[in-house]
C-alpha cells in the first residue's frame, strides 16, 4: 500500500524487558521467523526480573550484530542506584545493581535516551522530555509527544515503551488524538501520510493480567505494524526469581503479571 | 493529491483508462483494463478515483482511504474483488471488479413497490450479504438502496447475490477508526441510519440491520419509515418514533413479515435480531416466526405513546449503554468516587477494596473511576494529568483483566451535585464511595457529600468506612 523509499525493513520493537531472558528469548524467535531484519529494544532492559547480567550480555551482543538499543528509568537507576531506598523500585533497583558488574553496569548507563531515524522516533517514554519519563497513557500525553517527535524531518512514528501495555495513538475527526487497542497478530496499516505514536508492550512483565510476552513488528515496506503477544514459560522466570532470593513483591508480580 | 481528471486512452500506473461509467459527486468511476494487451484477471475491472477539489472536506479524503484501506482486507462473494490501490499521497485510486447487475436502488427506480415474495427474498440475500461482512469485523455503515448491487442468477430474480459497494465510512474492528471522533458527530445516510449512528456510535453490526429493516420497509411500501430528514431534529425522530406499520400502507403484508421488519427498525439495537444470520433464518421459516402484537399492528402509535417516549428520549440523548455498541449493552457500570485531598490512605485502601468486591460480582461491569476538581482547575491541563495519574495509580492493584476502566476528572464547586449528574448521564449501576467518617457529628446540622450523593442518586450508593485495622491505626495515630 503505502511506499517507504529511504528504509526498509522489518524492525522488530522490544520494549520493558526487565531482566526476563525467557520471555525475550520467545519474542526474538517470534521476530526471527516473521523475518525481522531490523532489532529495536526500547529500555527497561533490566529491573524488576531475576537475571540482569544474563540479559545485558544479550544485548550487548545484539547491539553488536546491529540492534538499536535505548535506556529506560530501570537501566538509569541500575546502573547507579539512589543511596536513599524510597520506593520498592529504588530497592530493586539496588539488588540489580548488586547483580552487575562494572562494566555491565557503565553499559547501562551509557545507553542513549532516544533515536531518530526517520521515519521513526524512537525513546522509551515521551518523545518531548525522554529524561522525565512520562507515562504516554492518555490522549494528553501522546499528543505532546508526537507533536515534539515530528519536529524532525521525516519522522512519522514514535515508538516507545514504558506504560507496559500495547496501544496506537491516532488522529481521527476530531482535534484530539484517539486511542486503539490492537489485536494481537492484526496488521493495522500506518500510511506515512499520516502521524502513529505507539507503545509496543511489555516484553517481561506485562502489567494487563496476560503472562504472554508483547512486541510488535513494523513493515516499512507494506507500512504496517502487527502487535503480538507471546506465550513463553513464566514459570521458569518465577523458579529462578525464587533461586536468586528476589523479594516476595517481584515474584508476586511476576506471578500476576500486573 | 493530483485533481485532474483522467481521460479515455490515458494510462495510470499499468491500466489503460476506458470509458466513464459513472461521474458522481464523491468519485468518477472509469471502465478500465490492464495496459500493454496483458489479459485481465478473469473479471472485467473499474478504476474509482476520488473527486478532491479544494473545498473538498476532510470527510471525503478520510471517507476514500478508510475504504482503500479496508478493502484489500475483505474477502467473499458479497463484495467486489479488490485488485490494486495508488499510493495516497501521489494518485489516490482504487481498481476493483466490475460487478454485473444493478443496484438496487435501480430496482427501486424501475417499480417502487415489489411483490411479497421479492421483497423476502432480497431481504435474504441482503442479510448474507450483511452476515459475511461482519464475520469479517466490519461494519457497513452505510447500506442503501444505491450501495447493494444485485446479481440475479440465471431464472430470474428468485434467487441471486447481493454485493456490497462503498466502504468509505465502514469500521472494522481490527484497525484504528480514521472515522472517529470524541464529539461523535453522526455520519452515514439520514433515511437509513441506525439511532444509535445518530448519536455518533460507530461498529455495531446491528446498525446495518436497522439499514436493512429501512430497505425492506421501502421495497415494502413504497415509503421511507422516518422519511428523509433533513434537520438534526428529524433525524432523531427514530430514537422515539415508530414508523407507520406496513401493513397500513400494504395490506397484504403477512403478519410475520411485519414483525421481521419492525423488529430491524427497533430504537435500540438490542431489540433488534442479534445477527444478521437470525434475520436471514427467519425470512427463511416464516412458520417460525413468533408474531407479537407488532406483528399483527394496523394501526400506527397513538400520539400521545410517542409523546411520552419523545420526553423519556429527552433525557436519553448521549447514553452509549441503551444504544450501545457490541457487547457494551446491558454491562453494569461499577463509579467509584477517588477523593484527592483530605484523605487519608487507609480510605483509598478501603475504597479499593469494596470496589473490587463490587467488580468481582459484576463480570464484565465496568469501571469509572471519578475525580472531582474546582471548576476553575478542570480545564488545566497540568491538573488533568497529575488526577488522572492519580486514578490510575489507585486503580493499579485492582484486577481489571475482566474489566474495561477509564478514568474521569470532573470539574464543580459542588462534588455531590457532580457525582451524581455523572451518574444519571452514564446509567451508573453503583457508586462506590468513602463515608467520609470525619464528618458525622455535623450530619445532623450539614448534609455532608456522601449523604447528599446516597439521597439524590439514580442508583445503589455503597459508603465505604476504613476497615477495622486500618481505623484502629489511625486511633493509635490520634493518641
Amino acid at each position: 500500500m503505502g511506499q517507504c523509499n529511504n528504509l526498509r525493513m522489518r524492525l522488530a520493537l522490544l520494549s520493558d524487558i526487565h531482566a526476563n531472558p525467557v520471555a525475550m528469548q520467545a519474542c526474538l524467535q517470534r521476530a526471527q521467523d516473521l523475518g525481522a531484519t531490523q532489532l529495536a529494544l526500547l529500555g527497561d532492559l533490566v529491573g524488576y526480573g531475576p537475571d540482569p547480567a544474563t540479559i545485558v550480555d544479550q544485548v550487548r551482543e545484539l547491539e553488536r550484530a546491529g540492534a538499536w538499543v535505548l535506556r529506560g528509568n530501570h537501566d538509569t537507576l541500575a546502573a547507579a542506584p539512589p543511596a536513599e531506598k524510597r520506593t520498592v523500585a529504588d530497592a530493586g533497583a539496588q539488588w540489580t545493581h548488586d547483580q552487575l558488574d562494572v562494566e555491565q553496569r557503565a553499559y547501562l548507563g551509557a545507553l542513549p535516551m532516544q533515536l531518530v531515524q526517520p521515519p521513526f522516533f524512537l525513546v522509551h517514554a515521551s518523545a518531548d522530555a525522554p529524561a522525565a519519563w512520562r507515562y504516554v497513557n492518555n490522549p494528553i500525553v501522546a499528543r505532546e509527544s508526537l507533536a515534539h517527535a515530528v519536529c524532525h524531518e521525516g519522522v512519522r512514528y514514535v515508538l516507545g515503551g514504558h506504560v507496559h501495555l500495547q496501544a496506537l495513538y491516532y488522529q481521527g475527526r476530531g482535534s484530539t488524538l484517539m486511542l486503539f487497542e490492537p489485536t494481537s497478530g492484526k496488521a493495522i496499516p500506518l500510511p506515512l501520510h499520516r502521524q502513529w505514536l505507539a507503545t509496543v508492550g511489555s516484553v517481561g512483565q506485562p502489567r494487563d493480567g496476560n503472562h504472554a510476552a508483547a512486541f510488535a513488528l513494523l513493515d516499512t515496506d507494506a507500512a504496517e505494524i502487527t502487535f503480538f503477544r507471546v506465550p513463553y514459560d513464566v514459570g521458569a522466570t518465577i523458579a529462578l526469581a525464587r533461586r536468586k532470593g528476589m523479594s516476595p513483591e517481584a515474584i508476586r508480580r511476576l506471578e500476576r503479571a500486573r | 493529491m493530483s485533481s485532474t481528471s483522467l481521460q479515455p486512452g490515458d494510462t495510470l500506473d499499468g491500466f489503460s483508462i476506458g470509458d466513464v461509467l459513472h461521474a458522481g459527486a464523491m468519485a468518477r468511476i472509469y471502465k478500465v483494463h490492464y495496459a500493454q494487451g496483458a489479459a485481465d484477471p478473469g473479471f472485467p475491472m473499474i478504476m474509482k478515483v476520488p473527486r478532491m477539489t479544494a473545498d473538498d472536506g476532510p470527510e471525503t479524503i478520510v471517507s476514500f482511504e478508510t475504504e482503500h484501506r479496508l478493502l484489500p482486507m475483505l474477502t467473499g462473494p458479497h463484495v467486489p474483488r479488490f485488485v490494486a490501490c495508488g499510493d495516497l499521497a501521489v494518485k489516490p485510486y482504487l481498481v476493483l471488479e466490475h460487478l454485473p447487475g444493478r443496484t438496487f436502488q435501480a430496482l427501486l427506480d424501475e417499480a417502487p413497490r415489489f411483490d411479497v415474495d421479492r421483497v423476502v427474498s432480497l431481504g435474504i440475500a441482503l442479510a448474507r450479504a450483511c452476515h459475511s461482512l461482519h464475520r469479517q469485523n466490519v461494519v457497513h455503515q452505510d447500506l442503501k438502496p444505491a450501495n447493494v448491487m444485485w446479481h440475479a442468477w440465471q431464472d430470474g430474480d428468485q434467487g441471486g447475490l447481493a454485493v456490497l459497494l462503498d466502504f468509505g465510512l465502514s469500521h472494522h474492528a481490527d484497525l484504528p477508526d480514521l472515522l472517529a471522533e470524541e464529539t461523535r458527530k453522526p455520519i452515514g445516510t439520514h433515511a437509513y441510519m441506525a439511532p444509535e449512528q445518530v448519536i455518533g456510535i460507530r461498529g455495531d453490526s446491528r446498525s446495518d440491520l436497522f439499514a436493512v429493516g429501512v430497505m425492506m420497509y421501502e421495497m415494502l411500501t413504497g415509503e421511507l419509515p422516518f422519511g428523509d430528514p433533513k434537520t438534526p431534529g428529524g433525524l432523531r425522530q427514530r430514537l422515539w418514533m415508530d414508523p407507520q406499520p406496513p401493513r397500513r400502507l400494504r395490506p397484504e403484508t403477512p403478519a410475520w413479515l411485519q414483525e421481521v421488519v419492525l423488529r430491524l427498525l427497533e430504537p435500540q439495537a438490542e431489540h433488534r435480531y442479534p445477527s444478521a444470520k437470525h434475520l436471514a433464518f427467519d425470512l427463511e421459516h416464516p412458520n417460525q416466526v413468533h408474531v407479537t402484537a407488532r406483528g399483527e399492528r394496523l394501526q400506527g402509535t397513538p400520539w400521545h405513546q410517542h409523546m411520552r417516549r419523545w420526553l423519556r428520549s429527552a433525557g436519553l440523548q448521549y447514553r452509549p449503554s441503551t444504544m450501545p455498541s457490541r457487547q457494551l449493552d446491558e454491562v453494569p457500570i461499577v463509579m467509584v468516587a477517588v477523593p484527592h485531598v483530605d484523605v487519608t490512605d487507609g480510605t483509598l485502601y478501603s475504597l479499593r477494596q469494596a470496589t473490587a468486591r463490587s467488580l468481582g460480582v459484576r463480570p464484565g461491569a465496568r469501571l469509572a473511576c471519578v475525580t472531582v476538581v474546582a471548576s476553575a482547575e478542570a480545564d488545566d491541563s497540568d491538573t488533568q494529568r497529575s488526577m488522572l495519574e492519580m486514578l490510575r495509580r489507585w486503580s493499579e492493584p485492582l484486577d481489571l483483566s475482566q474489566h474495561q476502566a477509564s478514568f474521569h476528572v470532573l470539574g464543580s464547586g459542588d462534588v455531590a451535585t457532580s457525582i451524581v449528574q455523572y451518574a444519571k448521564r452514564n446509567t451508573v449501576s453503583i457508586i462506590v464511595m468513602g463515608a467520609a467518617t470525619h464528618g458525622l457529628k455535623l450530619q445532623p446540622i450539614v448534609p455532608t457529600i456522601p449523604i447528599k450523593v446516597a439521597m439524590q442518586a439514580p442508583c445503589t450508593v455503597m459508603l465505604v468506612k476504613e476497615d477495622l485495622p486500618v481505623m484502629s491505626l489511625a486511633d493509635t495515630e490520634e493518641a
